[in-house]
């Protein structure tokens, strides 16, 4: 109990009951929803999931990636790959995975950081190097090249090789959201937490008061893209199928973004809340566009959304949406 | 806390061909407080982003208690015991009073509430305390200035570094900020050297001065000393009165 209590910190004692209510509820939810709802909820997880660990990096250390992707991409192949060519399982996969896209993550924040590409040229580097894995892997015999990677659907469940339903993933997706918020809330309390919300504000500053700014850029960029491609390692497993055009695709990684930047960068409820807005109206905008039967109809009411949302609260959804609840927090 | 000995030894500094700092040489003692002054342009932020490592001299070197620090990285500076204020304030905007503070307490503490309860403790020697839940960015001129002496102090340093801190404070403003500093000096023997236009705060509080002109020192003495020197009259003549 200590344990959360420090987990929620300054925030009142209802915002720690609020989310164990909400974990409960999450976790019987899949006893009620029917398949439809349980497949929107899996969405609404995962996009929360990588919002977090996407905004690590930007909401947090203030360094803007457009091309998460490849860490996804990187970890989903890997793990993928393990598995179908030698029938190792995801969960010893998966350190594979983390280890893999964490070097990644070390490659373009070393070449990014040392030599100090800032905003957009460091957006573009990260853009840079998901193309052109893209490419590679479009050739990688290995990784099925451009045809893709199939893992075979077998029936029933088989936990220690991630092999099952819906349901299995559901309860996956939601221990991998719930731990990110935890580690998130925890790396905020902590020493280097708040030295990357010093070095957003103002590299120059944080390293005059003693902050070593290019050891922890490569901390948040490495813990960034090791938590990413967990995200890719489940999506591997759950579509069965991976291809160079899609895991590295550019969308992928604005698609990662949106939920943050949405609910609010630099929060700990912003990529949940982004989440939940944005797979809302998509699924909302989905039963438009069916009714309306123009093709493209959805995309334009869900870009129009969008466009409102960031008009209108353009420090995202949650910091509004807690000030209207009456939670004053303080930290962010 | 205590202050360390600040020597600079014929330290140079060129960009692109101009000379901004020339053959720059004085001492400031464990303790004491000196005063760095001339014209704009005459090369005294550039001596003291030289000491604080934003970039290394072409020529001579900075010692700290003997040691060289020229050279190192700001952070590895700010390690050896030197804190300093920008001329142009940085605070991080989006975080609180106190949350600025408490970055430069964590320099010297591992734990979230030790840094805390650091940084709100500076904050009421500097009469911010009150204003520690507000965002940094909402704070007046006079309180940012305060805010980076905070957020320098924080570190603990042994020689802290003023760039003009005293710019746009109003007359009783100032005498509170020099009492504040000379306080601070008497209780911790923290040395200090200040950049500072306003002589009031000069001859209050600086022991010795240093005058550059053009990137080269042209006078050193006490105030007394100095705002008799012709030399220094001469760069200053039509300028400024002293």
């Amino acid at each position: 109990m200590t344990f959360l209590r420090r987990l929620v910190g300054d925030a009142p004692p209802r915002v720690l009951w609020s989310l164990l209510v909400l974990l409960a509820l999450l976790l019987v939810a899949p006893a009620v929803l029917g398949k439809y709802w349980l497949s929107v909820l899996i969405l609404v997880l995962y996009f929360a999931y990588v919002g977090q660990a996407w905004n690590i990096l930007m909401g947090f250390a203030g360094q803007l990636s457009l091309g998460h992707a490849l860490y996804a991409g990187l970890g989903g192949y890997i793990a993928a790959g393990l598995y179908f060519h030698y029938g190792i399982g995801p969960w010893a996969g998966l350190f594979a995975a983390i280890a893999v896209a964490g070097v990644a993550g070390a490659i373009v924040g070393y070449l990014g950081f040392r030599f100090s590409l800032a905003g957009v040229y460091f957006a573009l580097l990260t853009i840079a190097f998901s193309e052109f894995t893209r490419v590679a892997f479009d050739h990688w015999a290995w990784a099925g090249g451009s045809a893709g990677l199939f893992l075979k659907v077998e029936p029933g469940t088989d936990l220690l090789n991630l092999r099952g339903g819906p349901l299995l993933f559901y309860y996956v997706i939601l221990a991998l959201a719930a731990g990110a918020f935890i580690l998130c809330r925890v790396l905020l309390q902590s020493r280097l937490g708040r030295y990357w919300l010093a070095i957003r504000e103002d590299a120059e500053a944080a390293q005059a008061v003693g902050v070593p700014v290019l050891r922890c850029k490569m901390m948040a960029i490495v813990i960034s893209a090791g938590l990413t491609a967990l995200a890719g390692v489940w999506n591997a497993f759950y579509y069965n199928n991976l291809f160079p055009e899609t895991a590295f695709a550019m969308g992928r990684s604005i698609e990662i973004t949106l939920a943050p930047i949405i609910g609010g960068l630099g929060t700990l409820f912003g990529p949940i809340v982004g989440a939940v807005v944005l797979t809302g109206l998509g699924e909302a905008f989905t039963d438009v566009g069916d009714m309306l039967r123009i093709p493209g109809s959805k995309q334009i009411f869900y870009g129009l959304a969008l466009l409102i949302i960031v008009m209108y609260r353009p420090a995202g959804v949650w910091p509004w949406l807690a000030d209207k609840l009456g939670l004053k927090d303080r930290q962010p | 806390m205590s202050g360390a000995r600040l020597q600079l030894e014929t330290i140079g500094k060129s960009f692109r061909g101009l000379r901004a700092v020339h053959d720059v040489s004085f001492a400031v003692p464990a303790g004491a407080i000196h005063a760095l002054i001339g014209p704009n342009g005459a090369g005294k932020t550039t001596i003291f982003n030289m000491i604080a490592g934003v970039f290394a001299p072409d020529a001579g070197c900075v010692r700290l208690d003997g040691a060289v620090i020229s050279g190192l990285r700001p952070d590895r500076i700010c390690d050896a015991g030197v804190g300093r204020t920008f001329q142009l304030v940085k605070p991080f905007k989006e975080l609180s009073v106190l949350e600025n503070v408490t970055v430069g307490a964590l320099h010297r503490r591992r734990h979230l509430p030790d840094a805390r309860d650091a940084a709100a403790a500076i904050l009421s020697q500097l009469g911010l305390y009150d204003r520690r839940h507000q965002l940094a960015q909402s704070l007046t001129l006079p309180d940012r200035k305060r805010l980076e002496v905070a957020r320098a102090l924080a570190t603990e340093p042994k020689l802290l570094l003023l760039d003009e801190v005293m710019a746009g404070l109003r007359p009783t403003e100032v005498d509170v900020m020099v009492g504040f500093l000379r306080e601070l000096n008497r209780r911790t023997g923290l040395t200090i050297l200040l950049i500072e236009h306003v002589m009031r705060a000069v001859m209050a509080l600086a022991a010795e001065v240093v005058v550059v002109s053009y990137g080269e020192k042209i006078a050193e003495g006490t105030p007394q000393e100095v705002t008799r020197n012709q030399a220094v009259l001469d760069v200053y003549l039509g300028q400024e009165e002293l």
